[in-house]
């Protein structure tokens, strides 16, 4: 090879500069040199960030492209650490989230030989990925980088990964850098609909009374807020938001119901079972916020907006499906909108929102929606929020109000503890100047907690609010309210100090043991110019309500314990659970 | 089995690349459709291929995997078709274990079938019989009544009537 050509890898890294790629989280290994020595050789604007685990790299990546719309690159070895992302991009496959992988591998005489850090991430990763490639040889590099991108960011966004063998990296690319895509299958539509389905649509919309619109992530990917609002307005008609929709809507508007489903408000799911039309944007319409599919809105006329033909009928059979981009359907539709008089439906909803206001305890030690809420005042509701899985993560959806989309960053479809924290840093990475605050539990922040070291080297401002209940919370929940409070594996402890623990990584540590504090603490965390963690030592036992249990329709919201009298549980004294009844 | 689970024809036309067999058969063994038959072969240029699955599997899910399998990158079109719809053939190999006191009834059969005689030896004699599958049963089926040593078949391959495509 001459001087001045370019070998595989060097062709990998300036394909990805040149693509838009901003960012890379990673760490190297044995078959990933050859990628790390472009990186040092050839890297002019691409950023670089070694991370302490694969599994975060991928989080990191995940978190920077729900802050910004833009994919981020992993840079990972082969074998472990390949296999290491597998829970990232899984995180980011079920939410929908664009992101390049690109792993190290054996040498191509190796494949399938079980050489050492040999793993076959190709078909271990086949269906977590939109799409992923084996490179036979360094030619293929600047095509393959060009149709990853167009394939993670287009349609329905989602990880691609690259497996690409250590010879490979260092045989030469005679290819030029501009290449030509070869993608004869793909096909990502953002108007595959017709006219006369805008037209039905717009028909259904004007004969119904009780309408109610549910908007989703793809509402938020195709940055669809501007028209959704307009939509609604228009129409009179309320809007409940999934986890991932959070903000697409603004959670201040009259007509927010907030969020829906197994933990939505009381008023958002009552809505949703009265209602005589669903119109979901952007929503695949899981089954955290169907309760039982067969019966979610078993008499409405239900019409499904989504940009993957693969998401109609999944669960629920729509009456009409319109495959498209969110934002060109509802530009499309417009123009054909009648103002709706839903009056009298607008005033019920009221009625649901003042019968089953969505409060919280205050008494009886440290309650994690309070926090939220202190948090909401002191940032002004405009801090960019990551949660991990769990109560804590509900807590936060239900109590943190945004008005924009690209601010509540959660691992919804997944449910990946760990999430928060490397979420945060990419999040941060994303947008510099903005609050980034990392809502996690005891139980989750432990599992990739090693990541302080890259928040601490960067000097990412990220907020750490650890809701430290000792236990893992959620599954507590179940075993309590379902499984006769036998309490199995969910106490952890031998919880370290976590305010040592960050001190030990030269993050701020804080500890927050009172309510009286709250403002204080938070405020010295948050005007803190570094990392700061805030160990917030909750009430040990308590449950996120409302709920639909596991198994029984929307009908059955529960607004508190149902084998517990209203305030035997400490703390719950003056809150929610009034009634162990059904809402209705 | 008390109940009879519909079998389907599906045809896939799919950019020939590494893995695309992998992610089709895997969106059927996702949903726990059981693959009766699979015959990938060169489309028509050859940077495509033509697959064709049947598969047996209740209609809902057979939905859903037409729209995931439509979904795949790689490729370009997945349909099903009924029966009514394609002609539909297949390539059976059979070999019977037959000394000459019985070679002229196993003949008979295969001559009513328009099976070709390939292979023959003293205790044995290959046949290749084509056509729908039903038929190619019906052949096992008769010489069953002699020993079969080996059979192997094509399995199914589809083409739409007419301008239909497949």
């Amino acid at each position: 090879m001459s001087e001045n050509q370019m070998n595989g890898a060097e062709a990998l890294i300036q394909s990805l500069e040149k693509i838009g790629i901003e960012i890379a989280f990673g760490i190297p290994g044995g078959s990933a040199i050859p990628i790390y020595d472009a990186l040092y050789k050839v890297r002019r604007k691409m950023k670089f960030v070694l991370v302490r685990h694969e599994q975060n790299a991928a989080h990191e990546a995940d978190g920077y492209a729900r802050a910004t719309g833009k994919p981020a690159a992993v840079l990972v070895t082969s074998g472990p650490g390949a296999a290491n992302t597998v829970t990232g991009i899984m995180t980011a496959y079920m939410d929908s989230v664009p992101m390049i992988v690109v792993t190290g591998q054996s040498v191509r005489g190796m494949l399938g030989k079980d050489a050492f850090q040999e793993a076959d991430i190709f078909n271990l990763t086949m269906p977590i990925v939109k799409h992923s490639y084996l490179l036979k040889n360094a030619n293929e590099i600047p095509r393959v980088i060009k149709e990853a991108y167009h394939i993670a960011t287009t349609g329905r966004p989602g990880p691609v990964l690259i497996d690409v063998p250590k010879d490979v990296g260092t045989e030469a690319c005679t290819a030029e850098l501009e290449a030509e895509m070869n993608l004869p299958g793909y096909k990502p539509n953002p108007k595959g609909y017709g006219p006369e389905t805008i037209r039905q649509i717009a028909d259904a919309l004007a004969k119904s009374q009780r309408p109610v619109i549910i908007a989703g992530h793809g509402a938020v990917l195709s940055r669809a807020e501007k028209e959704l609002r307009q939509f609604a307005e228009t129409l009179q008609a309320p809007v409940a938001t999934t986890l991932l929709g959070k903000g697409v809507f603004p959670d201040s508007h009259k007509l927010s119901l907030q969020g829906l489903g197994m933990h939505g408000t009381a008023y958002a799911n009552r809505a949703v079972v009265e209602c005589d039309l669903m119109i979901s944007v952007g929503a695949r319409l899981d089954d955290r916020i169907l309760g039982v599919p067969s019966q979610f809105c078993k008499n409405a006329v239900k019409i499904h907006i989504d940009i993957d033909a693969a998401e109609f009928g999944k669960l629920v059979k729509p009456d009409i499906r319109c495959r498209g981009d969110a934002k060109t359907v509802l530009q499309d539709l417009l123009p054909l909108l009648k103002k709706g008089d839903t009056a009298e439906w607008i005033k019920r909803i009221e009625g649901f929102k003042k019968k089953w206001p969505m409060t919280y305890a205050k008494k009886g030690g440290l309650h994690p929606p309070q926090v939220i809420d202190a948090l909401n005042k002191l940032t002004g509701g405009k801090a960019v929020m990551t949660t991990d899985v769990g109560q804590h993560q509900m807590w936060a959806w239900q109590f943190f109000r945004c008005d924009k989309p690209w601010q509540f960053i959660s691992s919804g479809g997944a449910g990946t503890m760990g999430f928060g924290l490397p979420a945060a840093i990419g999040a941060q990475f994303g947008r510099p100047g903005e609050t980034v605050v990392a809502i996690v539990g005891d139980g989750g922040f432990q599992m990739t907690m090693s990541d302080l070291a890259t928040a601490v080297i960067h000097k990412l401002p990220v907020k750490i609010i650890l809701m430290n209940n000792h236990y893992l919370g959620m599954v507590r929940q179940w075993q309590d309210m379902f499984y006769d409070e036998r309490y199995s594996g969910v106490d952890l402890e031998g919880n370290p100090d976590f305010v040592e623990l960050a001190k030990a990584y030269g993050v701020l540590g804080l500890n927050l043991k009172r309510a009286a504090d709250i403002p204080k603490v938070l405020k010295k965390a948050l005007e803190h110019p570094g990392p700061a963690l805030v160990n917030v030592e909750v009430v040990h036992h308590e449950e996120v309500f409302p709920m639909v249990p596991p198994g029984k329709p929307l009908e059955d919201t529960v607004l508190c314990h149902p084998r517990r009298k209203p305030g035997r549980p400490a703390g719950r004294k003056n809150g929610p659970a009034q009634t162990g009844k059904k809402n209705a | 089995m008390s109940k009879e689970i519909p079998a389907h024809n599906l045809s896939i036309y799919v950019a020939n690349r590494p893995g695309a067999l992998a992610r089709i058969a895997q969106t059927f063994s996702r949903r726990g459709f059981n693959i009766e038959s699979l015959v990938v072969s060169a489309g028509a240029t050859g940077d495509f291929s033509r697959m064709t699955i049947t598969a047996k599997g209740d209609e809902a899910g057979l939905e859903q995997i037409i729209m995931q399998c439509s979904k795949l990158v790689d490729v370009l079109a997945c349909r099903e078709h009924t029966d009514e719809e394609v002609v539909a053939r297949e390539l059976a190999l059979v070999k019977v274990a037959v000394d000459s006191a019985h070679r002229g009834e196993v003949l008979q059969i295969a001559d009513h079938f328009r099976a070709k005689t390939v292979d023959l030896s003293e205790k044995s004699i290959v046949l290749e019989a084509t056509g729908s599958s039903e038929k190619l049963d019906a052949m096992v089926d008769l010489l069953s009544k002699y020993k079969i040593i080996e059979l192997v078949r094509t399995g199914k391959v589809i083409m739409a009537r007419g301008e239909r495509e497949t």
